[in-house]
């Protein structure tokens, strides 16, 4: 009993001091500046404008692949799969696929994105690295979010003559939008803060621009140049200011943390509130 | 003349339409996400394929003989060397002591939540501990570097800057969350007449969370554990930033050492030329460590899916 309480305090003070000493040295660096300057040689002068940008361009073409792929090879799964070898094999392989380390994801982005398919060492290559490695994510939750609804409610649907298609976008899908909602945020929560993989594709860390804009002043108004434009993205800056032997530099570290470890912590949480909403408001 | 016959038909032409049409509209989509689902197979081709394929052309230039036994890594010097035992060794060691940690406190705090706390305990502390469990690993890399090692060397005067000690430490402080929820879902998954017999025979609660619940849990436990320790194996970050990149055949967790994943990162820093040598050893270091965790995740899967058989 006071074993595990004391395991427990174990875990609270060690997230208590790393919060407190990212905060004690980050805090003082958290100026509008840190935002809205480019990595520089000076560390004074230095900021993180090109990592957060690459980062929510990142996210935009990991959400816009893993979620789609995800959510229907979690209602194929859940719903349609027959019970037989191919289901098997298929299952078996998304548990192997979200126990295979993040960096393997990264080598097979260099290997297949980067030089096989020639994307070049691009937002598109890091945005499709993170979507693999969060599909596993994306597709336990479709299905487990799926699998809590009860049977009454697709059988009603199809004693109305609804098809199977039918019950799954008007039924299924939208009592399950929460928990499914809840598993993207996790998912992408995880990819914000994931360094291997991008470092293994060789994301540049020293970026002085910003990727050409998405959205244009003349027809057709967006545009997908900064799919192929080089990039950096939070955890790579924070990575290279860390490996840094200059203190001024880990203080821009530890700047560039607290922004990373707000970031994740407040997806996660709102996916935790999500859930704990989810479950208080179930009405079946 | 439209007659009555002929009005009668057309309907009945429009609705078969309108079947066939529905028909091949849910074969469409059920063709779909077919392929969605199969995707996730092909991912795991592509990567086998993929890592395989280079190491192929790796093993060419290099004796898989030389490559398990040589004690030395240096495959960017002029006098290359190609041992994978140096990685091995310096990832056996900062697992051994991320489990070291995580398995103990990861069971300790999953006894506790499932077996002592009241409920507003656990229902604060599970989810403060899935939010530990998302801090991205950079940032535990930053803690370890910068915080753990001069708290360790103030303890440890001779302890160097990079070791393997302080990235094995904070790595295992990273799995807690992971073994703890694992561990506890499998003891929580134990039904509650088992501990109810317990008490009727007069056992404590520790002894029926020990020799009652534990090992009817065992399996799920099992899996637990082997998912952690695939997941310290296949840890990057903080290996790469606390332990230093040298590779170095040490059992000793007071020296720096690379790991496997720590020297995938060190060559992607650098500017290796696609189809050099540098490049394909990267993808033969990978395929080690990808057939490390596989071999762990199926034991995993085997123990848990026969825990799963039991109740």
């Amino acid at each position: 009993m006071i074993s595990g309480i004391l395991a427990l305090m174990i875990a609270v003070l060690t997230f208590i001091a790393l919060f407190a000493h990212m905060v004690l040295d980050g805090a003082p660096r958290l100026t509008w500046d840190f935002f809205t300057s480019f990595p520089s040689r000076r560390a004074e002068s230095a900021g993180i404008l090109s990592a957060w940008v690459g980062t929510t361009l990142v996210m935009l073409v990991t959400a816009f692949s893993a979620v789609p792929l995800g959510v229907a090879a979690g209602v194929y799964l859940e719903e349609y799969a027959p019970k037989n070898w191919l289901t098997e094999i298929i299952e078996i392989n998304v548990t192997n696929l979200a126990g295979v380390p993040s960096i393997i994801y990264g080598l097979l982005a260099l290997g297949m994105f980067v030089y096989q398919l020639g994307f070049g060492q691009s937002i598109l290559a890091a945005g499709l690295a993170l979507a693999l490695l969060i599909l596993p994510v994306v597709i336990v939750a479709t299905r487990e979010a799926i699998r809590s609804i009860p049977v009454a409610i697709r059988e009603g649907a199809y004693a109305l003559g609804a098809t199977k298609w039918q019950t799954v976008s008007d039924h299924l899908l939208p009592y399950s939008s929460a928990g499914i909602l809840t598993g993207i945020i996790i998912g992408l929560a995880r990819a914000i803060g994931e360094t291997a993989p991008i470092i293994t594709i060789g994301a540049l860390t020293f970026i002085a621009f910003l990727p050409p804009s998405p959205i244009e002043s003349e027809f057709p108004f967006v545009s997908f140049e900064w799919l192929s434009a080089p990039f950096t993205v939070m955890p790579i800056q924070m990575f290279n200011w860390v490996s840094r032997p200059e203190e001024a530099f880990q203080l821009n570290a530890a700047a560039a943390g607290l922004v990373l470890v707000v970031m994740t912590l407040a997806m996660n949480g709102l996916a935790i509130y999500l859930r704990y909403r989810m479950r208080k408001n179930i009405k079946w | 003349m439209v007659t009555e016959e002929s009005r009668k038909r057309t309907a009945y032409a429009g609705k078969l339409g309108f079947s066939m049409r529905r028909r091949v509209r849910e074969k469409c989509i059920e063709a779909m996400l077919f392929a969605s689902a199969v995707l996730s197979v092909a991912i795991m081709l592509a990567i086998v394929v993929m890592l395989v394929r280079e190491s192929i052309v790796f093993f060419q230039h290099v004796s898989i003989w030389d490559f398990l036994t040589d004690t030395e890594w240096t495959p960017l010097f002029d006098n290359a060397h190609y041992g994978i035992l140096p990685l091995i060794s310096g990832t056996v060691v900062s697992s051994l002591i991320a489990l070291v940690v995580a398995l103990p406190l990861g069971t300790i705090i999953a006894i506790y939540l499932s077996e002592f706390a009241p409920f507003a305990v656990r229902e604060i502390a599970k989810p403060f501990l899935e939010l530990l469990g998302g801090i991205p690993t950079v940032v535990y890399g930053y803690f370890a570097l910068l915080f753990i090692t001069p708290l360790l060397q103030s303890v440890l005067p001779e302890l160097p800057g990079f070791s393997l000690l302080s990235a094995g430490l904070v790595m295992g402080i990273m799995i807690i969350p992971y073994v703890s929820s694992m561990t506890e879902d499998a003891m929580r998954a134990v039904p509650m007449n088992l501990r109810e017999g317990s008490y009727a025979m007069g056992a404590t609660r520790l002894q029926t969370a020990l020799r009652v619940v534990m090992p009817a849990a065992f399996s799920g436990i099992a899996a637990a554990y082997i998912l952690g320790i695939s997941r310290a194996v296949g840890e990057t970050m903080v290996v790469a930033i606390a332990a230093g990149m040298q590779p170095n055949l040490t059992w000793n967790p007071m020296e720096p050492a690379a790991t496997i994943t720590a020297y995938i990162v060190q060559v992607s820093l650098g500017d290796l030329p696609h189809g050099s040598i540098g490049y394909q050893t990267i993808f033969a270091a990978g395929l080690t460590l990808l057939l490390l965790t596989l071999v762990f995740n199926i034991i995993g899967h085997i123990l848990r899916k026969r825990y799963r058989e039991i109740y």
